[in-house]
Order: structure tokens, then C-alpha cells, then sequence
């Protein structure tokens, strides 16, 4: 995927309007900081005291990437109407689901415990510190990828709007004359990662789920007005449609296969939102609420919000396939209907900040829960309460987050030209993979820690199997089946046969994570 | 009533699996169905809320003696 040029001639006012948007979500975020309580339980979880507004928006600001806006259009554009019944409407099955049967348990047992990250809490369920030390780096691995899309999914954006369109040059031909006029991916890379730390350092959990808010806002709103514009210029939603391709209106797969979803396809990428119940980025927001009735409006609102921002996404990618040439690329498919549609500079400008808004409401969750993750499962791991103090421990946490947005902007531009966004659907597939160890954990009384470990041994093997096989991230399936249905079933079954085969927990110690109740 | 609620999530799923038809003149029908497949899902949510809380866990977890 890539985000080519959306201009028909270089202006700065989408530049402009850009900027004003970071602005209002810097001011945003750092007011909202102003609220920080100084404690490392206000950093890492807001003290437990996000309401159900707030956390539905910043879970599903968080949830929702750039793929929401730009990739379900490339998609529907590519494999037609299929695309919202694929990755949409079994999201909102399965989020919801993983919400309710996942979150709120979570959120109960990280109340009743003080758990801060995904591996305290397994760590005491499997009795086994040295668990942490296997888990940590494959959630480290698979969030890495998610993080470097962001970066790179912004710099790549920006170059679109400010780059050399035909004969005439980019918007700032003087200054960046190696990039032909366009603002360069280090400059962008600085700017986003500059913008989303500022925030993530003075107020952590609480800054960020102010800023999600005001960005997942902005970003269903800005994919609702380029669904309108666009509708209008092409004279209304049944003219629209009408011009569109009649292959792309069906889920049959064309004679060239071309467009369409094979049936079994259909069928296993189901597997691939079980990922949210073992994103550790959201783990954080699930226990940042006040109280278990703030997971009300999340588990109800969240499959109505992937349908408002979906469902215009995925009829402008249908309209497009009577205008764009068919072999445009994915990624510029939202853009480039906008550019040549609606063509006004201001709307391009909002239409893009609503694409960094999306880009950045994960940003800055998965940038604050590493940082989270090394300070309390690596640096506190084995030490004595109060061997920091609080301060102590909030500095080592900032530290630690400088350090993995510095790292992320450097592997950015690094890898910048390689073709990251496939391997989205990777960590996707990898933290799906993982689901039934969380699973086991909440609602099997007989797994064991030899179970736990099987469970994650299988599907990271299995997984880094099906990855070489890719070529390192290409899309691959095996005749048809998601690779990630084959990872979740021998994570599962490792987890159900190594558990019978080994001593069950004591049950004094199966007691604490399942309380008798009544 | 938890596993009445379970029943319709797992009919539901089945059901996901779901014609050139248009619905209202512009809406594909297979997008129309998964639209409705949407909706139908909040008011699962709902029903799962409304009949399937976890209270007594809730209220162990949210007891002042927390440990």
C-alpha cells in the first residue's frame, strides 16, 4: 500500500490545514496533561478513571488504523463489496465479543490486583516469571510492524500531498530539492513522532485517550465528508453506483480472479479480530476505565462505529472502479477519487488529517504501552516495592518511551521503501494466534504453565513458518485458508493437550482468578 | 439466558458467512446484509449486557478489600 499524490497543483493550503490539525491536537492532548496526578498509576492507566465515552472512542480510536479510511477503499476497489463483510462486519462481531467475554474480566481481576500490563497478569495466572521473559519480546516483535505503518503510512501521505505533480514541481522546491519539493519522510517522521511524544510524556494514559478522542472525531467525520463530496460530484448515490464495476458488486470470485473472495477465505479471516484480545495496547485502555460499566457503550457502539466509518469507505472504493484505471495502486484509491472529484485544496487538507488522525490514535497508545511494558515487566520485574519511588518510576517509563519512538523513527526510515503495510495482517495473525492462551486463562481452571507455554511456543512457531513461506510479509494462504486459522488451532490444541498432560494449578491458586461467587 | 446469548453469537457467526441487486437503489444487497449483520450485532451486545453481566464478579473486583 502506498499514499501517492492527491493534488491536481502543488498548494500549501492542505499543508495548512494539516498543521492546524496537529496544532489543535497538540494544545488538545497537553491541556488534558494538565490533569496528570504525578503518579505511575496515572501514567500507565489514568488511575482508573476514563469514562464510557471516552474509553469507546479511544478503544476504537486505537482499534481503527489508517486502513480503516485508506485501505478499505483500496480494498473494495480491488476485490469489490466483499471487503465490508471480510474485515468489517465480523470485526463488529468479534471486538464486541472479545470486549465482553475478554475486557471485563481483564478489567476486573487488573482492579482487584493493580496489574499494569498484559504479562503481570500472566505471569501470576501461570505462577511463572520466566513466561514474561518468553512473551515480552513476540508482543514487542509484532507490535514493532503495526508502529512502523503509522510512521511510514504518515511520511508517505504527506510526500502525496506536497510531492511533483506531472511537469510541475513539489510544494517546496528550494528547501527539499533531493525530494523533489516534497516534505521528506524524515522531516514528516520527526514532526508525527515529535507531536504524538509530546503528549505520551506529560500526561501518558490520560493525555492519550483525550487525544484519541478528538482523533477518532476527526476521522470518522473526515470519512463521512469525502463520502458526501464525492456522492455529489458523481451526481447522487444511485448514479454513483451505477457507473461503478458489476464485478465488484458481487462476492464471486471473477474468471481471473481478479475480484471477489474465495468462500474458505471468507470463512478463516474470521480468525484475524481475535487480535484485539491480545493487543497490549488495548489491554491498557481496558483498564483505564472508571468501572466495569464504562465497557457498556464500547461492547454496544463499537460494530455501529466500524459501520459508520466502513460503509462510505467501501461504496467510494466501488464508485471508483468506473473512474480510476484498474491497476492504481490500493493505498491512493481514496486519495486520488478526492483529488480528481472534489479537487479543493481545503477539503484535501482535512480529508489528509483525518488519514494522520487515524495513523496517530494508534500511535500513540502502542508507543505508551511498550514503554509501559518495559518499565514494569523488564526494569520493576524481581525488584522490592519501593525500591523506586513513584517518580522514579514515571521518569524510567518516559525514558523508556523516547527511547521506542526513537527507535521507530529510525527503523522508518530504514525500511522506508520497503513494503511494510503487508505485514499488517501479520501481526494481526500473530496476535489472533495468541488468543487462546488469554482464553484458557480466564476461563479454564485447568490450564497449567507448561500448557501456557506450549500454547505460545505452537502458534509462534507455527506463525514464523507461514512468514518465511510469505517471503517475510507477502499475502499468502494455503489453499485458500488464512494462515491464521491454522495458528490459532495449534495454539489451541497445544494449550488443551499439554495441559491435560501436566499437574493441574493448585487449587487455593485457581481460586484467586476464579473467586466463587454468590 | 447466558447460553441463549451464546446460541445467537454462534448462529450469528454462521450466519456471517451470507446477487448483483441493489437495495434502495444504490447499497450492493451483499453490503446491505452485512449492514443489518451490524446492527444486529449492537443489539446482541445489548441483550448480552442486559442479561448476561457478570454483577457478582464485578462487585468482587470493584469490593474496597481489594488485594
Amino acid at each position: 500500500m502506498t499514499f501517492p499524490p492527491i493534488l491536481a497543483a502543488a498548494s500549501t493550503t492542505p499543508l495548512v490545514v494539516v498543521s492546524i490539525y496537529l496544532c489543535i491536537l497538540l494544545g488538545l492532548a497537553l491541556s488534558s496533561a494538565k490533569l496528570f496526578r504525578g503518579t505511575s498509576g496515572d501514567y500507565f492507566v489514568a488511575s482508573r478513571s476514563i469514562g464510557p465515552f471516552m474509553l469507546l472512542m479511544s478503544v476504537f480510536g486505537t482499534t481503527m488504523t489508517a486502513f480503516a479510511l485508506v485501505g478499505s477503499t483500496g480494498k473494495a476497489f480491488g476485490i469489490g463489496v466483499g471487503t465490508y463483510g471480510l474485515m468489517a462486519s465480523s470485526s463488529g462481531l468479534i471486538h464486541a465479543s472479545c470486549f465482553f467475554l475478554i475486557g471485563i474480566k481483564l478489567w476486573s481481576l487488573g482492579k482487584k490486583y493493580g496489574y499494569v500490563t498484559q504479562i503481570q497478569f500472566f505471569r501470576d495466572r501461570f505462577q511463572s516469571q520466566r513466561f514474561g521473559y518468553l512473551l515480552f519480546p513476540i508482543l514487542v516483535i509484532l507490535v514493532i510492524p503495526y508502529l512502523l505503518i503509522g510512521v511510514i503510512g504518515a511520511a508517505k501521505t504527506l510526500i502525496g500531498i506536497t510531492g511533483p505533480k506531472g511537469p510541475n514541481p513539489g510544494m517546496f522546491p528550494e528547501f527539499f530539492a533531493s525530494s523533489n519539493g516534497a516534505v521528506p519522510a524524515w522531516l514528516t517522521g520527526i514532526v508525527i513522532c515529535a507531536v504524538v511524544l509530546c503528549y505520551i510524556f506529560a500526561g501518558g494514559s490520560r493525555a492519550a485517550a483525550w487525544a484519541n478522542t478528538f482523533q477518532t472525531l476527526v476521522f470518522m467525520s473526515m470519512g463521512l465528508l469525502a463520502f458526501y463530496l464525492i456522492s455529489q460530484e458523481l451526481g447522487g448515490l444511485s448514479a454513483a453506483i451505477e457507473q461503478a464495476s458489476a464485478t465488484h458488486l458481487v462476492r464471486t470470485v471473477s474468471e481471473g480472479g481478479e475480484t471477489g473472495v474465495p468462500q474458505i477465505t471468507f470463512l478463516t479471516y474470521m480468525f484475524i479480530p481475535l487480535s484485539v484480545g491480545m493487543f497490549p495496547h488495548l489491554f491498557q485502555h481496558w483498564l483505564t476505565a472508571r468501572s466495569a460499566k464504562s465497557f457498556r457503550l464500547t461492547v454496544i457502539a463499537h460494530p455501529i462505529c466500524i459501520m459508520i466509518v466502513w460503509v462510505p469507505c467501501v461504496l467510494v472504493g466501488l464508485w471508483a472502479t468506473g473512474r480510476l484505471p484498474a491497476d492504481t495502486v490500493s493505498g491512493a484509491v481514496l486519495a486520488k477519487t478526492v483529488g480528481i472529484l472534489v479537487k479543493d485544496p481545503i477539503v484535501i487538507g482535512l480529508v489528509t488529517a483525518g488519514i494522520l488522525a487515524a495513523i496517530m490514535s494508534s500511535l500513540d497508545s502502542q508507543f505508551l504501552c511498550l514503554g509501559t511494558m518495559f518499565t514494569n515487566d523488564i526494569v520493576l520485574q524481581g525488584e522490592r516495592k519501593g525500591r523506586f519511588t513513584d517518580k522514579q518510576i514515571i521518569l524510567i517509563a518516559r525514558g523508556f518511551v523516547v527511547a521506542v519512538v526513537v527507535l521507530t523513527y529510525i527503523l522508518s526510515l530504514v525500511l522506508f521503501k520497503k513494503n511494510v503495510f503487508d505485514l499488517a495482517i501479520w501481526s494481526f495473525s500473530g496476535f489472533a494466534s495468541l488468543t487462546p492462551l488469554v482464553f484458557a486463562a480466564l476461563y479454564w481452571k485447568r490450564a497449567t504453565k507448561a500448557g501456557a507455554y506450549a500454547s505460545v511456543i505452537g502458534a509462534a512457531i507455527t506463525w514464523f513458518t507461514f512468514f518465511a513461506a510469505s517471503g517475510f510479509g507477502g499475502e499468502y494462504t494455503i489453499g485458500g485458508v488464512m494462515p491464521v486459522a491454522i495458528c490459532f488451532a495449534v495454539s489451541a490444541a497445544a494449550m488443551i493437550i499439554v495441559s491435560l498432560m501436566t499437574r493441574p494449578p493448585e487449587p487455593a491458586h485457581v481460586e484467586r482468578f476464579f473467586p466463587k461467587l454468590g | 439466558m447466558r447460553k441463549v446469548i451464546a446460541l445467537i453469537a454462534i448462529v450469528m457467526a454462521v450466519l456471517h458467512q451470507d446477487s448483483p441487486d441493489l437495495v434502495f437503489g444504490f447499497m450492493p444487497i451483499g453490503l446491505f446484509y452485512h449492514v443489518c449483520f451490524s446492527i444486529c450485532c449492537a443489539i446482541l451486545a445489548t441483550l448480552a449486557i442486559k442479561f448476561a453481566w457478570p454483577t457478582e464478579l464485578v462487585e468482587w473486583a470493584e469490593n474496597e478489600d481489594s488485594e
